[in-house]
């Protein structure tokens, strides 16, 4: 069982909600697995201080120009589509920053005068909490390629127990690359004019890619039933509300699982799971 | 002219309200939403719309049946796996390399610019707006970052203005850099928690590598304020400004946003609008010592 926690807006808790289920499924001994695919700023280990027990580079491979055999005849810089390569006279300079590592040029290179080597884009981690499974990618500072890294830890996810996928924020590639396969999408939000705007991209977006889903409020404030409202008319489930404290915000902060520190919210993130469960029919 | 670009790192420290109130205090400045994920800022700012255009990004390849002959050869040079066995591209899994259209003998596969998303310019009450909405699923938002900055740029030359004031995305990645590659001053909201601090590291990692400078403004710093201490010496020893600290007044900020407003309009007193006017001042005192 899949499980994507995503948002339209960013900071509204994903990472406050997939980090405490997880660790709530690891303490009552189910086999869970949390996999961080924010990869661009991955933060659920700050939480979950797994054990890291491996760790591998993401790679690409990009291309080596042989400049001795190089005739400046421009195939290769006038066909890549991300403006990777230049050719000045008879010399073709590589910018590896913009490769995609398509491989494009060295197929269309007429001299074989194009190799390649890896480029490290991310890094990849593996580790253990309790008796839950870590997995987490981190891209490289400076690359531009999302969504390899999150492929790269999604190809590496065990096929059976509960999957918790940390979803980056937004609706644009990153974001489908992780949600698509899920079994279901806990939406995060919040109950402001920001939130419930980022959530209707966010609700048309599992709507175009059919997949189930429902909604997390949170920093709900009592007297406001903008998220309630907005779920009814979409016939959404509200899957759970968790109130706007202080308290939780500085448990955050300090990097504490509310589900430990503040047993109010352990009930909660039962519930939270009942619903989902219920939802997948189980 | 200037170019600030405000950014977080991590999500939902506050940006928006930060550029927000920025834009009350500027006044005349010009202003672009460049957060084309979840584009916000129009909610507050309830534009007056007068130029909609679309927008269309990378190319991605489609594969004719008819003249399609399953040869395998497409499939051959996708380093992407984005063709199925049945000849069809999965448009996600599909990079736009543009090398199976190369190869393929039989003409059988179109290369098209994709239609990504929609562009506006609007007027507004605190100055030219320009934003763009990406359509849910697509990429190269890269792209229409710069679109919407160079927009915002040709207007602030036309009408000479002083100031623009770009409201970037959260992350460091593809969107980010385009947001901030030749920005005059790159202004970071984060917040003193854990995760706040660790994005922030990445996002001066992101500015070392591009060589940008700016400064940072601490939301919510009394939640935590060991952390806000921490993230303000972390910035310091980047070689960025201390530009100021937002006390955490979520009601406050909320009750501005459900009523249209920034904080400035909303309580000009109050105490997260005047953190955000003391930002506003030393960011003035900054740019004006650039200047000279």
């Amino acid at each position: 069982m899949r499980i994507a926690v995503a948002s339209g807006k960013g900071g509204t808790g994903k990472t406050f909600v997939a980090t405490n289920l997880a660790a709530l499924l690891a303490d009552m001994g189910e086999g869970v697995t949390l996999a961080d695919c924010d990869v661009e700023e991955p933060n659920s280990q700050l939480f979950i201080k797994p054990e890291i027990m491996e760790t591998i580079p993401v790679t690409i491979e990009v291309p080596v120009i042989d400049n001795d055999k190089c005739t400046g005849c421009r195939l290769c810089s006038s066909h890549c589509e991300f403006h990777a390569l230049i050719t000045v006279k008879d010399k073709t300079y590589v910018f590896e920053d913009m490769c995609h590592g398509c491989g494009f040029c060295m197929r269309i290179c007429p001299e074989g005068a194009i190799g390649k080597r890896d480029k490290v884009i991310g890094t990849f981690l593996k580790g253990q909490f309790g008796r839950g499974l870590f997995m987490e990618a981190e891209m490289k500072v400076g690359t531009e390629l999302a969504t390899p890294v999150i492929k790269f830890v999604k190809d590496r996810l065990p096929s059976g127990g509960v999957v918790i996928l940390d979803s980056p924020p937004g609706t644009s590639c990153p974001v489908v690359e992780t949600i698509q396969g899920c079994d279901y999408v806990i939406l995060v939000t919040e109950p402001t004019p920001f939130g419930i705007n980022d959530l209707k991209l966010a609700v048309e977006m599992c709507r175009s890619l059919k997949l189930k889903f429902g909604v997390v409020e949170n920093r709900a404030m009592e007297g406001n039933t903008s998220v309630a409202d907005f779920c009814e008319t979409e016939n959404i489930r509200l899957l759970a509300s968790v109130p706007l404290e202080r308290e939780i915000a500085e448990c955050y902060s300090h990097g504490n699982l509310a589900i430990r520190e503040l047993p109010a919210y352990r009930y909660r993130f039962v519930g939270l799971l009942d619903a989902v469960k219920e939802e997948l029919g189980q | 002219m200037k170019e600030i670009v405000i950014i977080s790192g991590k999500g939902g420290t506050g940006k928006t309200t930060v550029v927000l109130g920025l834009a009350s205090l500027a006044k005349n400045a010009v202003l672009a939403d460049c957060d084309v994920d979840a584009a916000d800022m129009f909610l507050v700012l309830d534009p007056e719309t007068h130029h909609t255009e679309s927008f269309t990004g990378g190319k991605l390849a489609e594969i004719l049946q008819d003249p399609c002959t399953a040869c395998g050869k497409c499939r051959e040079v996708c380093e992407f796996d984005a063709i199925s066995e049945d000849y069809v591209v999965e448009p996600l899994a599909c990079e736009g390399c543009g090398a199976c259209y190369y190869f393929c003998p039989h003409d059988a596969i179109l290369f098209e610019p994709q239609y990504t998303g929609t562009v506006f310019h609007s007027s507004s009450r605190l100055g030219p707006f320009f934003h763009a909405r990406l359509n849910p699923g697509q990429e190269n938002s890269g792209k229409l970052v710069t679109r919407v900055r160079n927009d915002a740029r040709a207007a602030a030359v036309e009408q000479g203005k002083e100031l623009i004031l770009v409201d970037g995305s959260p992350g460091v990645g593809c969107p980010v850099v385009a947001s901030v590659t030749g920005a005059d001053y790159v202004l970071v909201v984060t917040e003193p928690t854990i995760s706040g601090y660790h994005d922030l590291e990445r996002v001066f990692e992101l500015m070392s590598h591009f060589k940008l400078s700016g400064g940072v403004v601490i939301n919510k710093f009394d939640i935590h304020p060991e952390m806000s201490d921490n993230i303000e010496a972390l910035a310091v020893g980047n070689g960025f400004d201390r530009l100021g600290r937002i006390p955490y007044h979520a009601e406050e900020v909320i009750s501005a946003m459900n009523n249209g407003q920034t904080v400035i309009e909303a309580a000009p007193g109050s105490p997260v609008a005047t953190a955000v006017a003391d930002v506003w001042q030393r960011l003035k005192a900054r740019l004006a010592e650039e200047t000279e």
